[in-house]
């Protein structure tokens, strides 16, 4: 095995395929909205692992995946801050935070 | 840029550990709290990645608008509608779990797989512009990102807009449904809900 000069990206990809796993699976699994809105937070942060490692290894030159995780960031945030507020406005009429009682659009 | 080989791997083993246990903790964990600062940490670990990936910018970035405000957000957002309650059991949990547990770990696996079998075809050795990437991400965002970077902004202005009208309360004088005048003191009070009666 030839010595290794630097981290392979294996570890990288392997480490955010593992994160979004687990936000898929508690996207699934939660019955409370805030928990949700987290495992959403966490397969952002899988996708921008994934982003950086490949900006790193690939395209070091012209880190065009440092840029796009600076937007992913932002679109984070703002995603945040309405999941929230809508979250808000959903206990204020239902006085729960149960996925299962959300059953508005439901027909 | 030059750390040893030997810290690169111990540093990157500790933040992959801390991430994926904290992560399972956000999930699993039955105290929302616990997975809400639980998830700090798995932010502020995910930012010891990126300077592992010698990005010391996004780094920052992570911890100032990961930590500093989703995070807050959320741990406000809990604050406010963190109340016992009782969950109604779910005649076919069980199923679900298999289901989800099952699509969950097909899923990765064959993630796994993909990352292992492919040939990437790397360029050059990693880092090599090292502290320079800060202003070379300033230039890309000022020359070839602008538009997107102008229309984040916009978006950012949207979103603050919209996240104050969704969660304020109504300041009407009178309410819709009952025609009774509505009180506009700063502490809610237990008002009967409009829709739970609806299942």
């Amino acid at each position: 095995m030839m010595s290794l000069e630097s981290i392979p990206i294996q570890a990288f990809l392997i480490v955010s395929s593992a994160l979004f796993c687990i936000g898929i699976w508690g996207l699934l699994n939660s019955r409370n909205a805030v928990r949700v809105l987290m495992s959403i937070e966490l397969m952002l942060n899988a996708v921008n692992i994934n982003l950086m490692a490949f900006s790193s290894y690939v395209d070091n030159n012209l880190i065009q995946g440092q840029v796009f995780t600076i937007f992913v960031i932002t679109v984070a945030a703002a995603e945040a801050a309405v999941g929230l507020a809508i979250l808000l406005s959903l206990y204020r009429n239902r006085v729960t935070v149960d996925m299962e009682s959300f059953n508005l659009l439901k027909w | 840029m030059s750390i040893a080989i030997t810290t690169q791997i111990i540093c990157f083993s500790v933040l992959s550990l801390v991430i994926l246990i904290g992560a399972l903790g956000v999930v699993l964990l039955e105290s929302i709290v616990y997975s809400a600062f639980l998830l700090g940490g798995v932010f502020m670990s995910v930012a010891g990645l990126y300077l592992l990936l010698n990005a010391s910018f996004v780094a920052a970035a992570q911890v100032l608008v990961y930590v500093g405000a989703v995070n807050v957000l959320i741990i406000f957002a809990i604050m406010l509608v963190n109340k016992k309650e009782d969950l109604k059991p779910i005649s076919d949990i069980k199923s679900r779990r298999i289901i989800s547990t099952s699509i969950c770990f097909t899923l990765l696996s064959l993630l796994i797989r993909v990352d292992l079998t492919n040939v990437w075809s790397l360029s050059s050795p990693q880092n090599s512009i090292g502290e320079e990437s800060t202003i070379r991400i300033g230039e890309h965002l000022f020359s070839d990102y602008l538009l997107p970077f102008e229309v984040a902004s916009v978006l950012l202005l949207m979103a603050m807009i919209g996240a104050i009208v969704l969660a304020r309360r109504d300041v009407m004088s009178k309410d819709i449904s009952t025609g009774l005048p509505v009180d506009q003191e700063l502490i809610e009070k237990s008002s009967e809900p409009l829709l739970t009666n609806k299942n």
